[in-house]
This record gives C-alpha cells, structure tokens and sequence, in this order.
C-alpha cells in the first residue's frame, strides 16, 4: 500500500510508517448473489494485478476486512473465502444499516473499498493433527466457512471433522446447497439443522443446534472447538463442549463489536483492555471466562 | 541531563526565540479557566494552572479530514503546521508519552507521527492547587517526552533539555541562556520541597487495580450511572483518552468527499452499539465502568501504569461530580462529597429522557 505521497515519519523510537494504516485499497465486485432473504453474497477482487496475490494468500481463516463506500462509511467483515484459494476475497454481508443497504444496490462490476485483513485469526497451526468441531448458528456459518474450507483443502493435517450447522429455517441456511454436496462427501461429517420447518420439505434433523451433539464423537483432549452465532448461542454450545471434556483455551469463539479502524486505535470494541480488532476476534473460552462482559 | 539557566527578563526573547522553528501556543486565560491559543508570549500566564482541553488536540485534533475521495480515488489528507506548543505541565507530558505508546503501537498512526514530528514540546512546570493529584500517579516529575522544559524558580528559569530536537532549537536562543550553578541547584532542591507540601489529596490510588476489579459488581456503579448524564466530558477533557470515530461527511462545494476522524466518546450510548441495535453497553453506569476498568487496571496490564496522570481535569469538569477521586473514594468506602453521592443517598427519583 506504499504511495508515492505517503509519509516517512520518524521520531524518537524511530517508529516509521511504511503505509498508511487507514488508506482504503479498491476492489471490483466480480460476482453476487442472495443466499437468503436479508443475506448476500459477495466475491471481489483487489485491482491492483500486483496486490492480488499477496493479499489473497496472507490471511489466516477468521481475520476480518474493513469494507468502505464513499459516503456511507466504513465496517467490518468476517472474511468467508479461504487463503488456500487465493485470488478473490468472499464476504456474507446481511442488510442491517446504512453501509449494507448501500452494498446491496451494488451491481457486478461495481467498486468497494478495503482495508485489511485485521485481527488475529484462528491458529490454524495449532490445529494441525487435530479433531475439529465446528458449530455454527445462523450467519455465525460465514466466517466459520473460512476456517472449515481451509481444513478441508489440506485435509491430511486434521483428525476427524465435525460440522453442525443451526439455521432458523431452511430459507435462512447459507449456503445450504453448498452444505447439502458436504453431505455427501465421507472425509468429514456435516450435520445441519433448521429451529422450524415451514416448507415441510425439510430432509434432516429439527431443533436447534445443541440436538446435532448426539452424532458427534471425538477424542475430547485432542479436539479443537469453534463456535459462532448469534450472542445467545454460545453459553448452550459452551455447555456441550465442556461435556465433552474439552479444555478451555482448545475453545475457540469468534465475537462481534462495533469497529471504525480495525487497528486497535478507535476503542469503540474495546473489553476491559482487550481490543477486539487486534487481540481478536477470535478468543478463547478462558478468554471469555478471563474478561468480563465479553460475551 | 543537560539544564541551563534563562533568566525572567529574557523570558519573552526566549519564546520569541523558539517561535522560529512554528506557530507559537501557549496557556492563556479564557474565563476562569486556561487555554492554549496561538498568541505573543506576552499574554501567557506562567502560573496557568490545567487547560480546558488538555494538548492531545494538537495530535489528535477534536475533527480532522483524513482522506479523501476525488474522481473515484482515495487521496490521504495532511493538515500538519510546525508548532511550538508551550506551559504543558509534568501531567501532560505523562500523558502525551501515553499517547504516543499507544498510537504507535502495532499499526503505527502517520497522523498523529506526522503532528508529533512537526512539534517542539516545551514544558513548564507548575504548582498544584487543590485538585491536582500527581503525586499520587506518580507523574508529578517528567524525565522524558518534552523537548524543553522549564522550571520557573522567580527570578529564573532552569531549562531541561529533553530531546535531540530540543538540543537543536536552543541553537536560536544561545545568547539568552546561561550555564547553571550550585545556588541554582540548591534553589531547584528547595522548590522542589515546597511544591511537595502543596498537594492536598490524600488517597490510596496505588491499590485502585485490585479494589476495582474486587468492586466490578458493586452497587456503587449504579448509583453513579442514575448521575451520569452521559455528556462525554470526562473523555473530552481527559489527557489521556484516546477514543475516535470516523465518519463521511459530503462536502457540496468542493464536490469531494472527506473522510472524518473525530473525538468520541466510551460514555455514549452509541458506542458499543452494534449494526442491527444490539447495544453491548446499554445501562449508564456499564459505559461508566468500562471507563474506570480501562483506565486504572486495563491500561495497567497493557502497559505497566494507569492511564490517570492526576491532572484533575475530570474534577473541575464533570457536572455531577464522577471522577477519579469520588469513584475511588467511594470503592474505599470514604464517603465522597459529590453529587452523584448525595443524589444517591437522598433517595431522589430523577426522570431520565
């Protein structure tokens, strides 16, 4: 993101900025479609031929990017696509405010604006070898698609893998067909589930989450959990894991705050004196049982 | 460190001096209170005590363009002037070395660098009135963040020099300063004394990390937070908060788009509040508590000292009296003269909008 205008500072400590941190990269929107009702889909590419590479393989699963329009501001955004397929940027984006709407009026070819990837990530490495178990609620799927893509693209480096997916109705599963074709694969398990089913055309199981913890069978001292959902999930998911017999810091938990820079500068997703933009958003259960008023 | 010596009637020269290298700012008086302004030395009042703003405006201005968009690119946007910013006291030196830790932190801020290069930091020192509370923040003296500094002895003042680029501005005023001497020195130890005996709080601020985090669900919190008014003007005045938003804002004349960061503030009701509504700090005295846990313990682990400097800005501002000194007294358990107190124990029902 070097420019030619960009300023070498240098003062005491020598502490030089080789680029600006709130300097927004722009992307062409290359291809969208709704995955629900309230829920789109996005892929992007950076414009810039010789960033497009760099930015789309270093990442980790997990982190997430600042999305800017002109004049309808700046927000965060889980980060869905994986870096073992570089090349385009994925993000779930659902209508809620003043930025999404104007999102959603965007057409293929269209630009937007980026800043990123900020926050920790999942340790991925630290999986290595290990059983996975992911539960997702509702649009706790997108980011948690990331981390779940990427195991599967290096397959061998992981135990068993679980994946149980809660959606309210079928109309509101995110990539439910793409779920559906998991299914079917025998490498991994993949358990969906849906609160209600007005359609009556529903195939599995009905309930919330939670019920999808009767198929799961892991090592528990050897197993990696992540969780993501909306805020009221997590202490019932958290229960059943702790069941299981999973240590804390293998819990793995992405949140949501209000964000304007991404950088641990704005404070506005400030816990105690964690701020989630760069100490997360990933955080582990002894995390949460650590700080306050995280979850 | 190297001190000269600069005596009161060369004072104005000096300043003058230093103003070669930018705009002059210094304390002067507004109402009762001080401020800094860009104004001739002569009107500085040497005995200023706090400003109403503390001098984070300099680096982090109140509102500032920091991009923007013209022709469908981004454009980064510099306001920077070469400043000489004069009368910040031991406070808000501390404060300011705050600051900097912090917006230099992981992802450097070129903003706030590019301020910081273009300033010389010349401070002053100061006697304390009945709110200042330094000396239990342990920020009472300041050994670096400043390039000048001067102690005002009467007759005298002794000149600290605290930085290459301090070095290099008193190259424009070398007629005016002298070497020190013993007597100098014996004077320094003797004001140093006097300054000493002045404080007047007496308060245990050293065990505040434990006693807060022990206090987290005391009832106390609510008390303050059926006071609060949420106005925001602890964070505004305090030196050491760091809060921003950003926002866009369309500018109709230019045509162009410019990309704000302004103050903001942790005690707004907006500033945990996610998009869909969901608030994560909804009741007043959450956003009260969050303030006080960042700022005397959350700071602590982060960086090994609170971020209060004992400046006692928050004392004279607050309108219903919730400040350092009232919120820990009141985890104390001595009972604070404060509003927010009384309200508290009276009983009053007050209608909140």
């Amino acid at each position: 993101m070097l420019k030619a205008n960009a300023p070498k500072c240098n003062i005491r400590g020598n502490v030089v900025v080789e680029e600006n941190p709130y300097f927004p990269e722009r992307a062409r929107i290359v291809r969208k479609f709704d995955l629900t009702r309230d829920v789109r889909f996005f892929q992007v590419r950076i414009c810039d031929q010789d960033k497009v590479m760099t930015w789309t393989t270093n990442y980790k699963p997990g982190q997430f990017m600042m999305i800017s329009l002109p004049n309808a501001g700046e927000a965060p955004f889980s980060i869905t696509s994986t870096p073992s397929r570089p090349g385009l940027f994925e993000f779930c984006i659902r209508k809620v405010g003043r930025l999404t709407s104007k999102l959603f009026e965007l057409k293929e070819n269209d630009f937007i604006w980026l800043r990123g990837p900020f926050g920790n990530g999942f340790p991925v490495e630290m999986m290595y070898g290990k059983d996975l178990l992911f539960v997702a609620g509702g649009l706790g799927a997108a980011p948690l698609r990331s981390v779940l893509l990427y195991a599967l693209d290096y397959r061998d480096r992981f135990g068993k893998i679980f994946y149980l997916y809660g959606a309210k109705t079928p109309d509101d599963m995110l990539f439910r067909e793409e779920f559906f074709r998991m299914k079917e694969r025998d490498d991994f398990e993949c358990y969906l589930t849906v609160d209600a089913d007005p359609t009556g055309l529903w195939p599995f199981d009905i309930g919330v989450v939670t019920s999808l913890f009767k198929y799961v069978n892991v090592d528990a001292d050897n197993t990696v959990a992540i969780v993501c959902g909306p805020p009221v999930m997590y202490k019932y998911v958290v229960d059943e894991f702790l069941k299981i017999g999973i240590p804390d810091d293998h819990i793995f938990m992405t949140l949501e705050r209000k964000m304007k820079c991404g950088i641990g500068k704005c404070g506005q997703c400030v816990v105690e004196h964690k701020y989630t933009c760069v100490d997360g958003p990933v955080f582990t259960l002894w995390d949460v049982k650590n700080i306050r008023t995280l979850i | 460190m190297r001190v000269f010596k600069l005596k009161r009637e060369n004072f104005i020269p000096f300043m003058k001096g230093l103003s070669k290298f930018g705009e002059l700012w210094g304390p002067v008086r507004k109402g009762d209170r001080y401020v800094y302004a860009n104004e001739p030395p002569e009107k500085f009042v040497l005995n200023a005590i706090r400003t109403i703003v503390p001098a984070k405006k300099f680096f982090l201005p109140q509102k500032s363009t920091i991009l923007k968009f013209k022709n469908n690119e981004w454009l980064e946007h510099y306001d920077v002037k070469k400043r000489v910013i004069f009368g910040l006291h031991p406070c808000d030196i501390h404060a300011l070395n705050i600051y900097h830790k912090f917006y230099t932190r992981l992802y450097p801020d070129p903003y706030y660098l590019k301020n910081r290069e273009n300033t010389l930091i010349v401070g002053l020192s100061c006697l304390p009135d009945e709110n200042c509370f330094c000396h239990l923040t342990d920020t009472e003296t300041v050994n670096e963040g400043f390039d000048l500094f001067l102690t005002d002895l009467g007759d005298k003042f002794l000149v600290w020099v605290g930085s290459p680029k301090g070095d290099e501005s008193l190259k424009l005023v070398k007629d005016l300063i002298e070497d020190t001497t013993q007597k100098d020195i014996d004077e320094y130890v003797e004001w140093r004394k006097k300054r000493r005996s002045m404080f007047k709080v007496s308060l245990d601020l050293e065990g505040m990390p434990e006693i807060l985090t022990f206090n987290y669900d005391s009832p106390i919190w609510e008390q303050m937070g059926e006071a609060c008014l949420s106005c925001g003007t602890c964070t505004m005045v305090c030196p050491s908060c760091t809060c921003f938003d950003i926002d866009d804002e369309f500018d109709i004349r230019t045509d162009e788009m410019n990309r704000q960061r302004y103050w903001y503030s942790c005690v707004f009701r907006e500033y945990s509040m996610v998009a869909g509504g969901h608030n994560f700090r909804e009741a007043r005295s959450e956003r009260l508590k969050l303030w006080y846990t960042h700022k005397l313990v959350g700071f602590m682990s982060e960086y090994g000292s609170p971020a209060c400097v004992g400046c006692g800005r928050c004392v004279v501002s607050c309108p219903v009296d919730i400040n350092v000194i009232t919120v820990a007294k009141a985890l104390l358990k001595e009972k604070p003269d404060a509003f927010w107190a009384r309200m508290a124990s009276s009983n009053v029902e007050v209608q909140h909008a």
